[in-house]
């Protein structure tokens, strides 16, 4: 089957898949106790049960579920997906435009960071398998990966940040005085601020994405088209980065590609501690306000996120071994 | 001798200096800014629409009312210069100020008040605060400078309602969707600060207003951080990001009594407009019985609370009013820690242990509830657990649920599936409580969820309401707060302080009844300790 015949049909499963995501969130959303009247009036003894109603009728909330989703299907198709219920009643999109950027720099260099780390030290862990190398890196990462995230970032902050001043605290850059900045101070200014932040989300990664490198490269360590080459005389060095790692590298598509849409979702922890104002903060600030439009939205975007995901990684996997996309295997 | 009278002449003026420069020490200076830090950002510029606390802390630096509470918490004129009540209580009429204008120049007239007021009262206008001004029969701008309201029926709490909520620029609103339009998220107002600067969830930046009525702020910057993380703003504290915070209790007592916090800020305590209460269902059998009630606020050592809970930065609540307020009356039943007392009271109600087993029982039936509280805050959290341990100790099986927020109220409050409840209320300057306490307010989503019914209560809730004098008022809330005292619908458990810390560069802060912020236009930093705008 050609790639394209292959990836058009993923496309074309994509679709219903996607409306059936957004129905079930849907109706499981307006399932859930409280309202967004409930939230900004209750125990107001200003609100009277008609302004209350009065709110409810404003919102749309006084119509049938299935009307209600009738509407947002309506605006999704143009693109448009409504306002807010909060009291700034601004597009949804413009709130999820503002901060999707600095939400997807993050996940970036943080996703980098754990490439780079992670990779060679799995690498390494397996080759000298249960050295202490290998031994002390385990023990390392899952103290790392044990660790509550935000109890780190307290440590790193405190340390870092009040008892040698080297780093600063929360926030995206300085407060005063950024206007001012140069480019290059700019730059090196947000650089500062996203040390702390990148090093803690990707703390987590690194324990689950070494580990998985370490086995999957041991295992192919073990088949015996590594035996062969080791066989024929090649040198340790090229048997390993040459043919183990490049095997061993193509599972890591798939985990990378279903791990984007949990960032964000993941992103709710350090956004908050560190005070960076992107998806993840929006997210959790408007679960808590039933901001119902707003969480469709993010719901909408992380949606596409894990379809995308999901299609890069095949897609990855087919590039890399052709049998999976004619349907056929050993 | 000639050296003599120099050097005479050189003490003199060395003198004179060195009053002058004291005397200078004394004298404001401008400029400087103030870093402040909330856990949620602003939601709309727009007092009438706004819900949450940082908005409305924001928009009253932007925006003034008619009237306004002093430091002592006494009504006063804002932008009202006076204004009478008429004889039957039915009409006020507000004299305004002369001379004040909004941020981009047009005057201030009695016409933003009408407008501000219409676009309250009107039904597509999403604001829970209307309630106050639907009562409101007529308003009317008979000339630049008046402002006239009248009543259906005499309504005390009519005046305070004329604060920062209503007055609203017309000639920029006038004709558009408030809700839409982006004047909540860059308003023009006429308070003491102007918006200069508003980054999502990352800060808000104020400018000071200089012309502003009442004299320009000493400072020339507000600006507020948004850090949604408690622990992380403590830090920034520490480092120097922020200048100026609300602290817990532990942080006040423990973490910030070190020489970097003595040598650099200033804490301050001021009891805070709110207060804890264990509320009952009053429709349950088991607490139908006034007896049980009062045996149980015998039970409950409220004076341990206090020390154990707020580690002693809170006082003890005997009703719905904290001690400073003028409606306050000292003198009420304040059933101090007696469990003997407690146990011959539930005795006298028909409740023994007859079973044996440690827990009082009565027609077979065990002296067992569920409490039940919100998630996320922990000084409910604790006191749950003191009061569980105290009514243990006379018999009584309690049981603590702590559930998140709206599905508390929506499952629980709202369909009266409760037996009793750990919840706090908001203090208002107006002793009017009948949303709370009126027998007419126990309808779905209404607040008097827990049933309280009293004849007398009521005919004196509704006569507050009615009477603008003030000790005839203060007479009434008394006769009040004794009834309650005496009911216990609720055991009112303590009023918790609030505790600010302040950098120490900071002068002409005074705290008063009114808390810290009432001045904060006077706040100053002498320039030599006036940080500069380069990080």
């Amino acid at each position: 089957m050609p790639l394209f015949v292959f990836l058009g049909k993923r496309l074309l499963v994509m679709i219903p898949t996607f409306f059936g995501i957004t129905l079930i969130s849907f109706f499981v959303m307006h399932l859930a106790p409280g309202e967004p009247m409930a939230v900004q009036a209750d125990f107001n003894p200003k609100m009277t049960p008609e302004m209350r109603e009065r709110l409810r009728a404003q919102y749309g909330l006084d119509r049938p579920l299935p009307i209600q989703y009738v509407h947002w299907l309506k605006g999704l198709l143009t693109l448009d997906l409504g306002t807010s219920f909060s009291a700034d009643r601004r597009p949804v999109w413009d709130k999820i435009r503002e901060r999707l950027p600095v939400t997807l720099l993050v996940n970036c260099l943080s996703i980098a960071l754990i490439l780079v780390v992670s990779i060679p030290l799995g690498v390494a862990s397996a080759v000298r398998a249960g050295g202490i190398f290998d031994r002390f890196s385990t023990v390392l990462v899952f103290v790392f990966y044990a660790a509550p995230a935000f109890w780190v970032a307290l440590l790193l902050m405190l340390l870092f940040g009040v008892h040698l001043g080297l780093l600063p605290i929360s926030g995206l850059h300085s407060i005063m005085g950024y206007d001012r900045m140069t480019t290059l101070e700019k730059v090196l200014d947000w650089g500062r601020h996203l040390i702390l932040p990148v090093l803690v989300s990707a703390l987590g990664g690194l324990a689950g994405l070494s580990r998985y490198m370490r086995s999957s490269m041991l295992e192919v360590l073990r088949q015996d088209f590594i035996t062969t080459a080791r066989a024929k005389g090649l040198p340790e060095r090229v048997v390993v980065y040459r043919h183990a790692l490049r095997n061993a590298l193509l599972p890591l598509i798939t985990i990378l590609g279903l791990s984007l849409p949990g960032l964000i979702g993941g992103s709710v922890i350090f956004e908050s501690l560190f005070a960076i104002p992107g998806i993840g903060q929006l997210m959790w600030t408007s679960v808590m306000a039933r901001d119902y439009p707003v969480l469709m939205g993010n719901l909408v975007i992380v949606a596409v996120l894990t379809l995308l995901g999901n299609l890069l990684a095949d897609v990855g996997y087919a590039l890399a071994d052709p049998r999976i996309r004619t349907g056929g295997g050993r | 001798m000639h050296v003599m009278k120099v050097i005479i002449a050189l003490f003199l003026t060395l003198a004179i200096m060195g009053q002058t420069v004291s005397g200078r020490a004394g004298t404001p200076d401008y400029g400087g800014y103030i870093v402040t830090g909330s856990i949620g950002d602003a939601s709309t510029l727009i007092p009438m629409l706004s819900t949450d606390a940082t908005s409305h802390e924001i928009a009253g630096l932007i925006f003034n009312g008619l009237v306004k509470y002093d430091k002592d918490l006494n009504l006063v004129g804002d932008l009202a210069e006076s204004w009478e009540v008429s004889p039957d209580g039915l009409t006020i009429t507000f004299h305004l100020r002369k001379g004040v204008r909004w941020a981009d120049g047009v005057e201030f007239t009695s016409e933003d008040c009408l407008f501000g007021f219409r676009t309250i009262t009107d039904p597509k206008t999403p604001t829970a605060y209307a309630g106050d001004y639907l009562v409101v029969e007529k308003a009317e701008a008979p000339d630049p400078y008046t402002f006239r309201v009248t009543y259906k029926e005499p309504f005390a709490p009519a005046l305070s309602s004329w604060g920062n909520l209503v007055v609203l620029p017309r000639h920029l609103l006038e004709g558009q969707d408030i809700t839409k339009s982006p004047f909540g998220r860059r308003p023009v107002g006429l308070g003491p600060f102007c918006l200069s600067e508003w980054k999502t969830q990352e800060r808000i930046e104020l400018e000071a207003n200089r012309t502003y009525f009442e004299g320009r702020p000493y400072l020339d910057r507000f600006i507020m951080r948004i850090i949604p993380d408690a622990a992380t703003m403590f830090l920034e504290l520490k480092s120097g990001g922020l200048d100026w915070m609300g602290l817990s209790p532990i942080q006040f007592d423990r973490q910030t009594d070190t020489p970097f916090f003595r040598n650099n800020f200033r804490k301050y305590e001021y009891l805070s407009f709110s207060y804890t209460y264990l509320g009952y269902n009053l429709r349950s059998p088991l607490f139908s019985d006034r007896r049980v009630r009062q045996a149980i606020a015998h039970a409950i050592d409220k004076e341990e609370i206090v020390r154990g809970v707020l580690l002693g930065y809170g006082v003890v609540a005997t009703g719905p009013y904290k001690p400073d307020a003028w409606f306050y009356n000292p003198d009420v039943p304040s059933f101090p820690y007696d469990p003997e007392k407690s146990k011959a009271l539930l005795a006298q109600a028909g409740w023994h242990d007859t079973d044996g087993d440690g827990i009082l029982d009565k027609d077979g039936r065990p002296f067992s509830f569920t409490l039940l509280t919100n998630q996320g805050n922990p000084l409910r959290e604790k006191s749950a657990q003191i009061i569980q341990y105290r009514l243990g100790k006379i018999g009584i099986d309690m049981k603590i649920r702590t559930l998140e927020w709206t599905a508390f109220i929506n499952d629980f409050i709202d369909k009266r599936r409760f037996d009793a409840v750990l919840l706090g209320w908001t203090i208002g300057q107006d002793p009017d409580i009948f949303d709370i306490w009126h027998s007419s307010k126990t309808g779905p989503k209404e607040l008097n969820f827990i049933g309280y019914a009293n004849p007398e209560v009521d005919r004196l809730l509704i006569e507050g309401r009615r009477t603008f004098d003030r000790e005839k008022r203060r007479k009434i809330y008394f006769r009040i707060q004794e009834i309650l005292a005496e009911d216990q619908p609720y055991t009112f458990l303590y009023v918790p302080m609030a505790l600010p810390i302040i950098h120490k560069r900071y002068q002409g802060i005074e705290p008063a009844p009114a808390g810290i912020s009432h001045n904060f236009i006077r706040w100053w930093v002498p320039r030599s300790e006036q940080r500069t705008l380069v990080p």
